[in-house]
């Protein structure tokens, strides 16, 4: 199977891990992943609230390469994907301001998560679990933009999304039902407001320990990141060491791939994950 | 003596807002949903609802100067969930994008900043440089370090960014795409101030 991918700038850096281990899962399942050639940042948070034309010119750009390429569009970040499928409605709905552009909307946008839960591949990589995740408890963080809203992302199940905890217990993981699927980490507002971003993503680490998960898994690079580097921040605030691992669906599902790699991103993250995967024998 | 008043409306700017949103402002009643799942509310000024119903009563200024406009983080619950289907992150973005060209004083200069500074980055290479977007804003910002150092922020800012860097996940070199005349091209509508 072959499509086209659209990596986004997180993946390259703050996210680095969240690229190597899609990467490495999309070559054991046997995915080509043709990166669109000559990619341009699709102004994600900061274009949407500056310049509407400008917004959906950056992200139609990327488009028109896809269609060009003729594959499915795959794209790991919840936020580039949001842009995209708003691009996309803009497009075909012929809203205003028309945008000068060859791209018809003719490009299926999938999310990376959406993607791999797709029914050929859930069977895939069923037959490829090497390493089941057991004992591993988690609760599933989709964050805001994957889902919505969803007259533009064309998701189903917007406020209780289940796919990554399907996915993950497909991998032998134990998920927790917790009312925080969906809720903001604070996005964009990492550099401007830390002090926002402490309080969101703190009150996620706290309610996931609540239901008594030992880590969050997410979908997102800007989710991922708020909530493993603000941790610093949030032991000061509470005073107490809060050390709660957040893993990439990508990295578990490699490791429960059996990917050998899965030491090489696991220690990029700022909160160390490996102690507790070793902990429970799966490292 | 005569009476001065405080606030003046400007009537003829809900037309005005609901023409550049494509949104019908006009149709809320003031449910409250909208603030009531806003999970930045707690550090807003001004709320959703308010902000909307402020739009319908003209307050311009008021609503452009507002901090809320810029706390706003997109998570787009309220445009979800609005049982009268308005777009409420998009004519939050309206009003950001209208402050910018009222040259208002910014309820929230640093959030506006931030935008800016991504946004230069790509104009320059195509692609955002994250090493030099956060240089960019922390130079734009230099005025809040004292209160930096003091809250602890700083020092726990550099011990994480020291972490990404040695993990290889802040890069020295921006990635630079090949047709960046396209990116002069979308940039050029937008005037000093406006962004980038």
């Amino acid at each position: 199977m072959k499509v086209s991918y659209y990596p986004g700038c997180s993946l390259h850096s703050t996210g680095l891990e969240y690229g190597k281990s899609t990467e490495e899962v999309c070559q054991i399942l046997e995915i080509e992943l043709q990166e669109l050639s000559d990619w341009n940042c699709c102004g994600a948070g900061s274009a949407h609230c500056t310049d509407e034309t400008l917004a959906i010119e950056l992200a139609t750009r990327n488009l028109s390469t896809a269609e060009e390429a003729g594959l499915d569009l795959v794209i790991p970040c919840a936020a580039c994907f949001q842009r995209f499928k708003v691009a996309e409605k803009h497009i075909i709905e012929k809203k205003e301001p028309a945008i000068d552009t060859s791209y018809q909307g003719k490009v299926p946008v999938k999310h990376l998560l959406d993607f791999l839960s797709e029914e050929e591949l859930i069977e895939a990589i069923k037959a490829k679990i090497e390493r089941p995740l057991k004992g591993l408890k988690a609760v599933c963080y989709y964050g805001c933009l994957i889902t919505r809203p969803p007259d533009i992302t064309d998701a189903k199940k917007y406020d209780n999304p289940q796919t990554m905890d399907d996915l993950l217990a497909l991998l032998g993981a134990e998920t927790y039902s917790w009312s925080y699927k969906t809720d903001c980490c604070g996005g964009s507002l990492m550099l401007s407001r830390p002090d926002i971003v402490t309080e969101l993503s703190g009150k996620l680490i706290q309610k996931a320990e609540e239901v008594g998960a030992d880590c969050l898994v997410t979908a997102c690079p800007l989710c991922q990141a708020n909530l493993d580097t603000k941790q610093g921040m949030m032991s000061k605030n509470w005073g107490r060491k809060v050390r709660t691992p957040i893993f990439y669906f990508t990295e578990l599902l490699g490791l429960a791939l059996g990917s050998p790699k899965a030491d090489s991103w696991l220690k990029k993250h700022i909160i160390d994950p490996r102690e507790l995967l070793k902990s429970k024998g799966l490292l | 003596m005569q009476s001065e008043s405080i606030i003046t409306p400007a009537h003829d700017w809900l037309v005005e807002v609901n023409s550049s949103s494509g949104e019908s402002v006009s149709s809320c009643y003031q449910c409250k949903t909208c603030s009531s799942g806003c999970p930045v509310s707690f550090a807003m000024d001004i709320l959703p609802h308010q902000i909307i119903h402020m739009i319908r009563m003209g307050l311009k200024d008021e609503v452009l100067k507002s901090a809320s406009i810029w706390i706003c983080a997109s998570c787009e619950t309220c445009t979800t969930r609005c049982p009268n289907d308005i777009d409420v992150a998009k004519i939050i973005d309206t009003m950001r994008i209208n402050a910018r060209k009222s040259r208002v004083k910014l309820g929230e200069k640093r959030a506006a900043i931030f935008h800016n500074s991504v946004l230069s980055s790509i104009k320059a290479s195509g692609r955002l440089y994250e090493l030099g977007m956060i240089g960019m804003f922390m130079m734009r910002t230099s005025g809040d370090l004292v209160s930096n150092i003091k809250s602890g922020a700083l020092l726990e800012d550099i011990k994480v960014g020291m972490k990404l860097f040695r993990h290889g996940k802040l890069k020295l070199i921006p990635r630079v795409i090949k047709r960046r005349r396209d990116m002069k091209k979308y940039f050029k509508k937008l005037k000093r101030g406006e962004g980038a």
